[in-house]
């Protein structure tokens, strides 16, 4: 079946009041920038609903791929064209028909009729057009309320437009409408998933990284680029920021005791984390802890952890189990590059026996034997920021 | 000299050559070594892999380097017809596959699967009525081709991965060897699940082929070692042949020859059917770089023969089996005349062949009709 354009419902957009005219346009742009690569899909938004075309029918069915991972749309259905002419319409009637399952089915003929010129009524179209279908599907049954199959027809000024089949969006908001966030992105398996959902509500983020080279090897920072990479796929580009985190591991080691160091470890980096927030205009920051999972995520730990900044850190996994996290990292394509093994700066610096329950005074007792202060400032000058867009290395292009 | 068997293989590209051996120059590093040599190399298979990717108009299907459409064709018949045991065990397949599709049903046959195989047409088509009464909850392969290597027919595939899907959950493989470059070859939703490429059929190396399949789908190994290639074909990769299979791909998927090839194909049969005792095998459903003559009361060799005296190269059907004494399975399949059997010659059009070769071609066609004694009709 070949279809002529795709009729896209917008998801809670519709609920937004004032705020739609903005909702919509961002939606149209990450519709536009996830099809930058398809030359003939054009766009149309309406108030309630935009439409996709394409002239090209490759196009067309790679942007029925696409759709389904873009979040803010509740639903799309594949239209088809023919002429505003009784026949024509019975004709295309049954492609449309014959591209939805049918065995077992029931079914009724809407009749949306905005040119009012057209010579017959809704109820005769309806009878025309089902009694069509219905003497070349002999299997469809016909139910009025609650049909499995919604046969559409809507007759406008230029032409004939039915469909029949609705699937399903991605639900959510479209990225982007709802600020922009730094996510903290470490390699393994739960925080492009906080990042995956937290896209799913409408906001776009930065990503934040931390590496100690030359402990950890250039493998674990392309992990980190690729699951940047991954997650960009469902909106926006992700702009990665990867912080040398060496030095000041190596002084928490020497300044905090063994059991303590993963504490002030996961201070410190909150508070660089928190820095370049403000510096690139971000609003919250976003982690994949979850309740318990490990002695850095316990309700303790994340007291203790969290006391250096008030910006609000957002953590949808928190109460997820990890088995929870990882279907939905298998669903979107980020476990197979987050189970890569190469060491993260986490692992390497790691105590054997962090505390679950640090207080918090004597973290920043032990703390305060040692400014740390300048060697934050230096992390945070010395970093590596890497754009999506810009990352495609050029250097093989004559080879291929 | 008017060489026209570029079904059998075609001269490689300056281009392609030149990055081959760039590459070996530059990025001889295994792709698999984790220190930043072996880091370059392995982004560069990467990005081979994604130009072959956007060439078939997917952005997440898995590509495997092989050592060619043999060991593809191999790999996506026995890997998945083992690797979907579970499910069942029943594989369909044509009469005319290339015998790397059929030997591996017949390996597979000896050892315990089941294997149909549709007949076709005497234009080389199969049946869809007869694949859809074929498929069934048990089969778990069905490996049809895009373009018959000796007569150029072409396949309805993707109304027959349309039966296939809508009646089982089998995988269906597709031989594009002699498909790709010279019709549209995608790994769309509707289309098959897996192809087989070969770059030497495109103006690129020999010993270098690519399966490519929908993401998510993994043939079982039939190759044993290191686990490269995510664990389906061991040995190391050879980052230079894939950059230049990935190259040739896309100068063949731009090239503009088609229509060329379409016309020559066209004005050929023309030509030939002013004469007797010669006809044209599959001139309504074939592929436009193939042309497929049968000769009568002679053999194919003696036409092979006269043309190469003449400077002109062609091809008794495949040259796979044109040194074997039976008239080959694709020509009994079809069901070709008795006195026709044996006269069977390929003409296959590619890049370097012009307007003249074809003009010398008619001349050359001419005087062996004449010496053979045979009349315009």
């Amino acid at each position: 079946m070949e279809w002529n354009e795709l009729l896209i419902r917008y998801g809670e957009l519709s609920l937004k009041g004032r705020n739609r005219n903005t909702f919509v346009r961002r939606l149209k742009k990450n519709i536009q920038l996830a099809m930058r690569d398809l030359p003939t899909v054009k766009l149309q938004a309406e108030r309630d609903r935009m439409f996709l075309h394409a002239s090209d029918h490759d196009d067309m069915r790679e942007a029925i791929e696409r759709l389904p991972s873009i979040f803010g749309i509740q639903s799309f259905s594949p239209v088809a064209k023919c002429q505003a002419e009784l026949e024509a319409i019975k004709a295309k009637a049954l492609d449309v028909i014959a591209s939805v399952e049918t065995t077992g089915k029931t079914f009724k003929v809407e009749i949306k009729r905005s040119d009012k010129s057209f010579p017959l009524v809704t109820g005769e179209l309806q009878q025309e057009i089902g009694g069509h279908v219905l003497r070349h599907f002999p299997d469809l049954g016909v139910k009025m309320k609650k049909p499995d199959i919604q046969l559409l027809v809507d007759i406008r000024s230029d032409g004939a437009f039915l469909t029949a089949a609705t699937y399903k969006g991605a639900g959510g908001m479209p990225v982007g409408s709802n600020g922009h966030s730094l996510l903290m992105l470490s390699g393994g398996i739960d925080s492009p998933v906080a990042g995956y959902l937290m896209m799913k509500r409408g906001v776009s983020l930065d990503a934040i990284h931390f590496a100690s080279p030359p402990f950890t090897s250039e493998m674990a920072q392309k992990k980190v680029m690729d699951l940047a990479e991954r997650l960009g796929t469902f909106g926006a580009d992700i702009r990665l920021h990867i912080i040398p985190f060496t030095e000041l591991q190596q002084a928490i080691v020497k300044q905090v005791p063994n059991n303590l160091s993963m504490t002030t470890t996961r201070r410190i980096m909150l508070e660089i984390a928190d820095k370049v927030r403000g510096e690139i205009g971000a609003m919250g920051i976003v982690t994949g802890e979850s309740l318990g999972q490990v002695a850095s995520q316990t309700l303790d730990s994340m007291t203790a952890i969290n006391a250096v900044t008030s910006t609000p850190v957002l953590r949808p996994l928190i109460a997820s189990d990890k088995l929870e996290i990882i279907d939905i990292a298998q669903r979107i394509g980020t476990y197979d590059i987050s189970i890569r093994p190469f060491e993260d700066c986490c692992t390497i610096f790691t105590p054997s026996n962090p505390k679950t329950k640090p207080r918090l005074e004597k973290v920043t007792h032990y703390e305060s034997y040692f400014d740390f202060a300048p060697l934050i400032e230096e992390a945070i000058a010395k970093r590596t920021v890497i754009n999506q867009a810009a990352k495609q290395p050029t250097d093989f292009d004559d080879l291929l | 000299m008017a060489y026209f068997d570029n079904s059998a293989t075609t001269r490689p590209d300056e281009e392609v050559l030149s990055s081959f051996v760039e590459a070996n120059r530059r990025f001889f590093a295994n792709p698999a070594s984790i220190h930043g040599k072996g880091r370059e190399a392995e982004a560069l298979l990467e990005r081979c892999r994604d130009q072959i990717r956007s060439l078939v108009g997917s952005h997440d299907a898995e590509v495997i380097f092989t050592s060619g459409g043999t060991e593809a064709n191999n790999l996506a018949v026995i890997g998945f017809a083992y690797a979907l045991q579970s499910r069942g065990s029943h594989i369909i397949t044509t009469a005319i596959e290339h015998p790397s599709v059929l030997n591996a049903c017949h390996f597979l046959e000896r050892n315990g699967f089941e294997v149909d195989y549709l007949p076709v047409d005497e234009q080389g088509r199969i049946s869809l009525e007869q694949l859809a009464k074929l498929v069934r909850k048990e089969t778990t392969v069905v490996s049809i081709m895009h373009v018959n290597n000796e007569i150029g027919t072409i396949q309805p595939i993707e109304q027959a991965v349309e039966i296939v899907h809508q009646n089982s959950r089998a995988i269906f493989h597709s031989d594009c060897v002699q498909s790709f470059g010279k019709l549209p070859v995608k790994l769309h939703a509707s289309g098959p699940d897996a192809i087989t490429v070969s770059a030497h059929k495109i103006n690129g190396l020999k010993n270098s082929g690519v399966l490519m399949m929908k993401k998510g789908m993994t043939p079982s190994p039939i190759n044993f070692g290191g686990g490269q290639e995510k664990g389906v074909r061991s040995g190391t990769v050879s980052v230079p042949n894939a950059v230049a299979a990935a190259k040739a791909m896309r100068l063949s998927a731009v090239n503009q020859e088609n229509e060329t090839y379409r016309k020559w194909r066209n004005d050929l049969i023309q030509f030939v059917n002013q004469f007797e005792g010669v006809q044209v095998i599959a001139s309504h459903c074939g592929a436009p770089h193939i042309v497929s003559l049968a000769f009568s009361k002679i053999k194919g060799e003696v036409a092979v023969n006269y043309f190469q005296e003449n400077g002109i190269y062609l091809s008794t059907s495949s040259a796979c089996s044109s040194k074997s004494s039976n008239a080959g399975h694709v020509i009994e399949a079809i069901h070709l005349k008795q006195e026709y059997k044996f006269g069977v010659v390929r003409i296959s059009f590619g890049k370097d062949n012009t307007d003249e070769e074809i003009k010398k071609f008619e001349t050359v066609f001419s005087a062996f009709m004449k010496l053979l004694g045979r009349d315009l009709k």
